[in-house]
């Protein structure tokens, strides 16, 4: 009888924070099932398979480090993260400055500010098929416009006009559209810092007889620095997975990319859907991951240091 | 003081031909594609003179692209994938994020972290191992991939759990002492409370679902299933010649993107911007 009657309270004690428990569990569950059936498990399925091999259907086999042995002696591996590095390198401080520059200049009083400011951003949100096909037109190598103004008014040969989506001159392509796809975002982010900084500053510096230059060199840039920080951060992670730029500017009719132009992410696709090798696939994407990694952990440390 | 006056209006002068540069920059690309898709194949690229707009221009370029392709099939595609895909992200990441700001259960906080470990794991990473489980599941050459893949990211519940954390707790617990349910607070006071953090995220995921074009390629196999990016890219590379059509689907295709963006525009700007400051 006693027994039954503690059972009965503490089935009731119990039932009330488990039902706590429950609502709130039901609030996350369906985000969260979805997150971790889709998210979750493939994530940790794809840092087993970067030691297995397997062909999608065949029994798996356990491969050890081969599949990362194996990167160091494969020169198409080689070529795309060498591209990509490269195309990082050129676009991280094309983007930064265009997108600084830009915010400075929005930041004024002018007239039409919030045109210029939408205008900016058309690039970003449009497609980037669409997008892409008109660059390959502006710059087609016998009949775009831009080579024909090369033609016309800079009297450059018509032997060595720039081909612009082949051999060594497509990755400058790509960072060329990137920066005009891309700056419009990252103006937005510095956009963003100016508005932090007090205008005292500047007042006072007038008042020291600062000209512009000296504004921006002693108070913006550094008022800045997180800002800066974090936009780095971000264009390089964005342009370590670099992927959709590539294929649309330089690849071929199937979508197939060359040494030249070959990036990480072109790399994983191939060879798990085109080779069904998952296991080197995934090996690379483990090469993707480290990048990613060590930039986001530069990014943790520094925001310790800013946050001081 | 007359100088200083001067040097005020030239540098004045340089801000505006800087801007009316970037402007014309940003803007050729776009005016190059309305022009070119009413142009002939024997126009488009003439240059001497250029003319914007075509005697003879083709605006049936714009009729005939829903015949010449499946194009009509590849809206309804991306229409039906981008709204399903907003809805679900929009109702599960709001949801999921009132638990997480507002309630204290087990576990809270470990569950949240397996949601932060994962936002700057790249998909790109675990794609191929993600098609290998969908496939399983039988989803491969199924819209419903697609959906599965872009619906419950980790971005939405971190954006909108630091949307309702700046709500004040007050606001709850009156309500709970009033005798509301949970779902009646989120529902009746913390979803209309949110509109502003739901439009940031309505336009950030609609942009994204509708410019998806590596999702689709690896799952969308039949034709009847793809989306405009791929059936756009599959006219290129079919008809690469055919500029005028590729221009008028491009156009079209940039249509409903634009409109939302116009409409949203303001929650685009402070979205991206919030994101700025918190690095």
């Amino acid at each position: 009888m006693a027994d039954q009657a503690s059972a009965v309270t503490k089935k009731k004690g119990l039932s009330r924070q488990t039902k706590r428990d429950l609502v709130a569990y039901s609030f996350i569950a369906p985000n969260f099932i979805g997150f971790a059936v889709f998210t979750l498990i493939p994530i940790v399925f794809a840092f087993a398979l970067a030691f297995l091999n397997w062909d999608g259907s065949n029994p798996i086999t356990f491969a050890g480090f081969d599949n990362f042995k194996q990167l160091f002696s494969d020169t198409f591996f080689k070529a795309a993260l060498k591209n990509t590095i490269i195309y990082c390198v050129g676009t991280v401080p094309l983007t930064m400055i265009a997108s600084l520059a830009l915010a400075i200049v929005l930041n004024q009083k002018v007239i039409g500010r919030g045109v210029f400011r939408t205008l900016s951003f058309f690039p970003y949100v449009a497609s980037l098929v669409a997008v892409t096909a008109v660059w390959k037109m502006l710059f087609h190598p016998s009949k775009g416009p831009i080579n024909n103004i090369l033609y016309t008014y800079f009297k450059v040969p018509l032997e060595e006009l720039p081909q612009w989506f082949s051999g060594g001159l497509v990755l400058l392509s790509m960072v060329l559209f990137s920066v005009w796809k891309y700056m419009g975002y990252y103006m937005v982010i510095y956009l963003a810092g100016l508005q932090g900084i007090s205008s005292e500053l500047y007042e006072a510096a007038s008042l020291d007889g600062a000209g512009t230059w000296a504004k921006f060199r002693y108070i913006t840039w550094p008022q800045l620095q997180s800002t800066t920080f974090f936009v780095v951060v971000m264009l390089t992670i964005n342009c370590f997975k670099v992927y959709d730029i590539a294929i649309m500017l330089a690849g071929g009719g199937s979508g197939e990319l060359t040494t030249s132009a070959t990036v990480l992410v072109y790399y994983i696709y191939q060879k798990a859907f085109m080779e069904w090798k998952l296991g080197y696939s995934s090996a690379v994407a483990m090469v993707l991951f480290v990048l990613v990694f060590v930039v986001t952990m530069i990014q943790f440390r520094g925001q310790k240091k800013y946050a001081e | 003081m007359k100088s200083a006056k001067n040097h005020a209006i030239a540098q004045k002068t340089i801000v505006y031909i800087i801007l009316i540069i970037i402007a014309l920059l940003m803007l050729i690309p776009f005016l190059w594609m309305f022009s070119a898709a009413i142009k002939s194949d024997r126009e488009v690229f003439q240059m001497q003179p250029f003319v914007f707009i075509p005697e003879n221009a083709k605006w049936n370029n714009y009729l005939d692209i829903w015949t010449k392709i499946p194009f009509a099939k590849f809206v309804g595609n991306t229409v039906f994938l981008t709204i399903v895909v907003t809805c679900l992200q929009l109702l599960t990441s709001s949801f999921a994020a009132y638990s997480f700001a507002k309630l204290e259960f087990k576990h809270r906080n470990g569950l949240f972290f397996a949601y932060i470990a994962t936002i700057a794991m790249p998909w790109q990473v675990y794609m191929v191992p993600q098609f290998i489980m969908m496939r399983k599941f039988g989803l491969n050459d199924k819209l419903l991939a697609i959906i599965c893949l872009q619906a419950f990211s980790a971005f939405g519940v971190f954006m909108m759990k630091q949307f309702y954390e700046g709500i004040p707790n007050e606001l709850c617990e009156a309500a709970r002492v009033d005798g509301m349910s949970e779902y009646k607070i989120y529902g009746s006071i913390m979803l209309p409370l949110s509109k502003p953090a739901l439009s940031t995220l309505t336009i950030f995921t609609f942009v994204n679902t509708w410019n998806d074009y590596l999702g689709p390629l690896i799952y969308l196999k039949t034709e009847t299933k793809k989306t405009i990016q791929l059936g756009l890219k599959m006219f290129i590379s079919q008809y690469s010649s055919d500029y005028g059509l590729i221009m008028a689907g491009s156009v079209l295709s940039l249509i409903p993107v634009l409109i939302v963006f116009l409409i949203l525009q303001r929650y685009f700007v402070e979205g991206v911007a919030s994101t700025g400051l918190k690095g």
